[in-house]
């Protein structure tokens, strides 16, 4: 079995110098780095298997038909699913919106009403407050404690009176690193009519590889793929109840002038010609993913705990929650985490600052912004302590 | 140290940062902006008394990094006795400044304190904190005409 710091290796971004210095790169969680193989695959994509897909008979479009099934075959086996459950999408924000737009905004009446988790990023916010206020219906907020953990007892309370269509909940929060409880979520929400929306960017990503609630989201550039892939994974019974949110070629089975009939799930909402080379690579990112096995959690967790645990040792460090896989936020006294970025950036440290599209808990943290630590499976203690060299420095320079 | 950090986090940035002058609001502003950098959701609201043609008060609050409030103060000293028309120019310097390539010649001349913001060439991604409080300007400005 390979090591992981053979991981490595397989990632032509680390081979680059940032200012003169080895590349620490620390901002997974915004962005994943892509492994030769995925980058091969995209390559071989535009070079050889170059035609539309579900559309030719001549060779190219054969191939690159084929192709693409394969690569929704392997990012279903990866998951651990059914190939016609995963519909590719261009991301969770897309994968999102179109469950607003498919399943949510139908069943919505007014005086109904939608939960979501303080935690939540921008993606699995804005799409429930517009699809909430057109349909008159009310957004209720589930409470997280200081450690970052959902408070069950209010989501009790929020889903009591039966008027709640759907649960829109992270599977790992992208600021505090903590995972909701899904399983007491979905038998909480199930027991009282409404529905579980989950949000996989991260989970996807640094937890076990399982897709989970009625309707699951995940993005393929968080998954070392490429940019403008996604997943919506949901049952063939879901998938049946969900009205298609884009329209036009590809996903009709026979059209006249006035009406149309949609073909089967997946492909009645995959309209229009997808990202083919993005898929492909997606699919390979999926096969690299499936091929390191548990090995590849279980370096990033240990390498977690020191992470987390280096952090809590510096002096003037405040690490937000307790965050419990792939990532820490924090923040520094007296130093700004724009300023903090700017000085680990030409230390070679990549982190990112800011709001980390999730304002309203920065609000409910008290704070403006934070600085982000984010773990890759090519991660290493090297990257730590660059991180914990650059901060001190930071802290010299700005406090 | 890297040398870059040091241009940018010079003693004079950083002491306006953690002491920045005219800092706080006024009492009955004849302009005043509020202007977010969506790059980091750094906010300031910048606040003016026009007396006689001439600026008379300035003010600004909001929240943000070092470089973004040290920015604000020295920008606000500039501005009192000034015309809006000079305010403005003043603005379009400090921009013309930032966009430049790093080594460029200072405008010390034009600037005067404010050329101590010249680091920021180095870093393409913070130039729009150096910015920030320049251009909540030209939109105070703007708002009080429109």
């Amino acid at each position: 079995m390979r090591s992981a710091a053979s991981w490595r290796l397989d990632f032509p971004a680390l081979e680059q110098s940032v200012h003169g210095t080895r590349l620490a790169y620390l901002d997974s969680a915004a962005t994943a780095l892509v492994p030769r193989a995925v980058i091969d695959a995209m390559v071989s994509a535009y070079t050889h298997d170059a035609g539309a897909v579900h559309r030719g008979v001549h060779a190219l479009a054969e191939a690159a038909t084929f192709a693409f099934d394969a690569a929704r075959a392997d990012v279903a086996a990866w998951l651990g699913v059914p190939a016609d459950e995963i519909v590719l999408t261009f991301g969770t924000t897309d994968t999102l919106s179109g469950i607003a737009q498919g399943w949510v905004r139908p069943r919505l009446a007014a005086g109904d009403a939608m939960i979501v988790s303080e935690l939540e990023h921008h993606a699995n916010l804005v799409p429930w407050q517009l699809a909430c206020a057109e349909r008159r219906a009310e957004l209720r907020v589930c409470r997280i404690d200081d450690a970052g953990a959902l408070d069950l007892d209010h989501l009790e309370q929020l889903l009591a009176d039966r008027r709640v269509r759907a649960v829109a909940v992270t599977q790992l929060s992208n600021v505090t690193g903590t995972a909701p409880p899904l399983d007491e979520i979905m038998q909480r929400a199930h027991a009282r009519g409404a529905i579980v929306i989950v949000d996989g960017a991260q989970g996807a990503a640094h937890l076990p590889p399982s897709p989970a609630g009625d309707f699951y989201a995940c993005s393929g550039h968080k998954l070392y793929g490429p940019g403008g892939t996604g997943v919506l994974w949901a049952t063939r019974a879901r998938l049946e109840e969900l009205a298609p949110w884009r329209t036009g070629g590809g996903m009709v089975a026979r059209v006249d002038y006035q009406h149309a009939r949609f073909r089967e799930p997946p492909a009645r909402f995959e309209a229009g010609t997808p990202n083919v080379a993005g898929v492909i690579g997606l699919g390979a990112a999926a096969r690299y993913l499936a091929a390191l096995g548990p090995a590849r959690l279980e370096h990033e967790q240990r390498l977690h705990a020191r992470l987390v645990g280096a952090l809590r040792e510096l002096r003037g460090v405040r690490v937000l929650g307790e965050p419990r896989h792939a990532l820490a936020s924090f923040v520094v006294d007296g130093v700004h985490p724009h300023d903090l970025a700017s000085v680990l950036d030409r230390g070679g440290v990549a982190i990112r600052a800011g709001h980390h599209c999730a304002q309203p808990l920065h609000a409910r943290l008290g704070i403006e912004a934070s600085t982000r630590a984010s773990l890759g499976l090519y991660s290493d203690d090297a990257d730590i302590a660059a991180l914990v060299a650059g901060i001190e420095h930071a802290k010299a320079v700005l406090a | 140290m890297s040398d870059a950090v040091r241009a940018l986090y010079q003693e004079v940035i950083v002491e306006h940062g953690a002491h920045p002058r005219h800092r706080g609001a006024l009492a009955s502003p004849t302009h005043a902006a509020e202007l977010d950098n969506p790059l980091c959701g750094d906010v300031v609201e910048l606040q003016l008394v026009v007396d006689g043609g001439r600026i008379a008060g300035v003010a600004h609050a909001g929240h943000g990094c070092t470089l973004s409030i040290a920015a604000a103060s020295l920008f606000a000293e500039q501005l009192i006795g000034r015309t809006l028309a000079e305010a403005r120019a003043l603005a379009a310097e400090l921009e013309a400044m930032v966009a430049e390539v790093a080594g460029a010649p200072d405008r010390a001349q034009s600037l005067g304190s404010l050329a101590v913001l010249a680091g920021v060439r180095e870093f393409r991604s913070r130039r729009a904190c150096a910015t920030l409080a320049a251009r909540a300007l030209v939109r105070a400005i703007a708002a009080r005409r429109g």
